[in-house]
């Protein structure tokens, strides 16, 4: 089986461009510039958590048995799939075959379904538990500060909610490329924008790798 | 200005008559127009501002708090600061001159990203309508830093609105700072190697890292502001075992940082301008250079200097107060090169010329103050007085909008194809002086005695100085009026501005007044470093009459 023939091997180069090189180099510069934004928008809540772990160590330890973390481990392993099938998607349309592009696109927004149900396991059960730290939290564990663990369940949420917004974006993103990729079969695929969405997922990827032990192992 | 040019001129296509329609002008992914439409945003909100700015100091003409009770009087510097910080300031050179010359200056047909730098307008108005609704739906109360548990328990009114303004409008800095990063690294014309930049396009390279690595950590503590106002999630709420010192670490390590997007970008017009009227090579050109990387990079590390009184560790404090003086070694570098540069320079007194020294002079006394802020044992005795009040403004207003006002006389020609008034531009420059110094000298003078900021009322024996601070105050805003009436008047009746009327040196200088769409007819290849100034102007560089 093979993809379309392909007849023109050029991709449109935008007006303010010279060439192909400058407007490649520049869009994945861009992209790191954007990533390194949103590290330090992740560093702000990871700053936060270092302090309130470090104020109320107990709260916090006691707070995170509350965490089930096999499905943490669970989505860890789905996340990490899914950087692989991306990788893959990448690949493929680097090697201008749009078939696999849209086949690893697919899996890669399935995996990610995934890790948002498993998400959205996780959030009910806590809000099952009186964890929601908004509502009427309630955490009763000998000798450990209240006001702590509601500290820790409200990063949790935020950090997790962020991260999973992100993930959502992700998906959008992909579904728009799948798209893209399918009405232009017949031409180059243009894995230039394939490639920086590569980035911005497995930077997804990475807050995961390390929120996991942060909130659910670390004890 | 010879008369053939401008016949020339008038028949040429350029990037203002190439299409009249207001859709084009919306549409548009030219950095010259997002420029231009950037300073019409801005410009309606340095109204806003100011006129607040008036009604502060029009109250404090009288010991009393009588013409604006307190919670009113509250809410008017709040908005004072968040709409001149954040919708004014922040955005006034980087997003509206930077937007305007980056590609210019680097040889470039458009900025790395101009569907990202039209989007980045949006977003900046998207954040304006929420600030303009946060300031007719009650207003905010809390200054424009937010504090909690004030801003997050306390506060009546409009935060969380206020704080999404402010959120919002900080991604399309960021925006902004992503596309001059890659615009700078990737789109120089050849020959343009890093050392023959202009020193306009360093300042806005270290300005955009600020911008890039500084505005997400605001965004993420506004983010948490909100999230405990609403959901009642609480991080930063002392009953829920909250820290709010931790906001403060939160907020002054981006707000210190910004106070530097808020004066670098200044200091490249400067260089600019100085170079130019002096008619010199501008001395030490890398040590200017660097030390706006300098001030970045350092400014990331001195946040705790806001915080010497808010139960920070005493040798924290020293760690912060130590590195707050380094960061006045790259500032004083850069006035010592500029008074170095003047020395034995072809002085030419024209309008950007005269803004220029006033920076000078205005931005060394900021920028000294702002040592005795950074001693802790002073720091103590100045904490949120007057003294602070003036300090800042004397950065903020004596050298970013005085430097903003400095590089729109001198791009002013070339943005709009028009000459300014000469006499009005000199006579503009000397009254904002006069009137800013009238304005905030006095202030200095009531923090040391101990008067404290966003207070209405004050005890009697000091109304001489605030009398004197709003003569002051009336004198800078019809400094300000004066001007924004008759640059506005020169779009009709101004001369017609020639392709290089200062004789100035730089790519934006190569191309017609103003230029077409594409920049450039024709790829610049530079072969000069910049600022190969000589000390006259030569035959072909005579043909602007009023220097």
């Amino acid at each position: 089986m093979s993809d379309a023939h392909v007849s023109d091997t050029h991709l449109p180069v935008a007006h303010q461009f010279e060439d192909e090189d400058q407007q490649f180099k520049s869009y994945s510069l861009g992209m790191w510039v954007f990533l390194a934004q949103e590290l330090l928008f992740f560093g702000g809540l990871f700053t936060a958590f270092i302090v309130y772990r470090h104020m109320y160590l107990d709260a916090f330890v006691a707070a995170h048995h509350k965490l089930d973390w096999t499905l943490g481990a669970l989505n860890t392993t789905i996340l990490l799939t899914s950087s692989l099938t991306m990788a893959l998607g990448v690949r493929a349309s680097i090697m201008n075959r749009w078939r696999a592009t849209i086949g690893w696109l697919i899996a890669t927004c399935v995996l990610a379904f995934g890790f948002m149900a498993v998400k959205y396991v996780e959030y009910s059960s806590k809000f099952e538990h009186h964890l929601w730290p908004g509502g009427d939290f309630q955490f009763n564990v000998e000798g450990v500060d209240a006001g702590g663990a509601q500290i820790f369940f409200g990063l949790y949420f935020v950090m997790t909610g962020l991260h999973g917004l992100h993930v959502l974006i992700g998906i959008l993103i992909m579904a728009w490329l799948a798209v893209r990729v399918y009405r232009m079969r017949n031409q180059v695929t243009d894995y230039i924008p394939i490639e920086l969405a590569g980035l911005y997922w497995h930077f997804v990827d990475l807050v995961w790798i390390f929120l996991f032990p942060m909130l659910y192992l670390v004890g | 200005m010879s008369a053939t040019t401008s016949i020339e001129q008038r028949g040429s296509v350029n990037y203002l008559n190439c299409d009249y329609s207001l859709k084009s002008w919306l549409i548009t992914l030219d950095h010259k127009r997002i420029g231009l439409l950037y300073l019409i945003a801005i410009l309606i909100f340095f109204l806003i501002g100011g006129s607040m700015a008036l009604l502060i100091r029009y109250e404090l003409l009288t010991p009393q708090g009588d013409f604006l009770l307190s919670d009113t009087y509250n809410k008017t510097f709040t908005m004072h600061g968040v709409t001149l910080i954040f919708f004014f300031l922040i955005p006034s050179i980087p997003a509206v001159l930077g937007n305007f010359l980056l590609p210019l200056m680097l040889g470039a047909k458009d900025v790395a990203f101009p569907r990202l730098n039209l989007l980045s307008w949006y977003v900046f108005m998207a954040g304006a309508v929420l600030g303009t609704i946060a300031l007719v739906s009650g207003g905010v109360d809390t200054g424009w830093t937010f504090y909690t548990p004030l801003s997050s328990t306390f506060a009546h009114g409009a935060v969380v609105l206020a704080v999404s303004a402010a959120f919002v409008a900080g991604f399309s800095s960021i925006m902004t700072g992503v596309n001059f990063i890659v615009t700078i690294h990737m789109m120089r014309a050849p020959g343009l190697t890093w050392s023959r930049l202009p020193l306009f396009v360093w300042a806005h390279y270290a300005t955009s890292l600020i911008q890039v690595l500084g505005t997400p950590v605001i965004a993420i503590t506004l983010f948490l502001v909100g999230v405990e106002r609403v959901a009642k999630i609480g991080i930063f709420d002392p009953n829920l075992g909250g820290d709010p010192v931790l906001f403060q670490h939160l907020f002054w390590f981006y707000s210190h940082p910004a106070v530097y997007i808020m004066i670098l970008p200044g200091m490249g017009v400067i260089s600019e301008v100085i170079a130019c009227f002096a008619r010199r090579r501008i001395f030490g050109y890398d040590f200017v250079a660097y030390s706006s990387l300098a001030i970045a990079v350092l400014g990331f590390f001195v946040w705790g200097h806001h915080m010497f009184v808010s139960g920070q560790s005493m040798y924290a404090g020293m760690v912060f107060s130590v590195i707050t003086f380094l960061v006045a070694i790259p500032s004083a570098i850069k006035i010592f090169n500029w008074t170095a540069t003047l020395y034995k320079g072809s002085i030419h007194l024209a309008a950007p010329m005269l803004f220029a020294l006033s920076f000078m002079g205005l931005f060394t006394i900021g920028g000294l103050t702002g040592l005795f802020l950074a001693s802790m044992a002073m720091d103590i005795h100045l904490h949120d007085t007057y003294f602070v009040v003036a300090h800042f403004h004397y950065v903020m207003v004596g050298g970013q909008i005085i430097a903003f006002l400095a590089g729109i006389h001198f791009w002013w020609p070339k943005m709009t194809g028009r000459m300014y008034p000469e006499g009005m531009g000199k006579l503009s420059a000397l009254v904002t002086f006069i009137g800013f110094n009238l304005t905030f000298m006095p202030q200095f003078i009531l923090g040391y005695m101990g008067m404290p900021r966003r207070y209405h009322s004050y005890p009697e024996e000091w109304q001489v100085l605030h009398v004197l601070s709003s003569a002051g105050a009336s004198i800078l805003a019809s400094g300000f009026i004066l001007t924004i009436g008759y640059l506005i008047w020169s779009l009709w009746y101004g001369d017609k501005a020639s392709a290089n009327p200062w004789g100035a040196k730089g790519l934006e200088w190569q191309t017609p007044s103003p230029p077409p769409t594409e920049n450039f007819a024709t790829k610049p290849v530079v072969t000069e470093e910049a600022y190969h100034y000589t000390p006259e102007l030569r035959e072909e560089e005579k043909e602007y009459e009023h220097v």
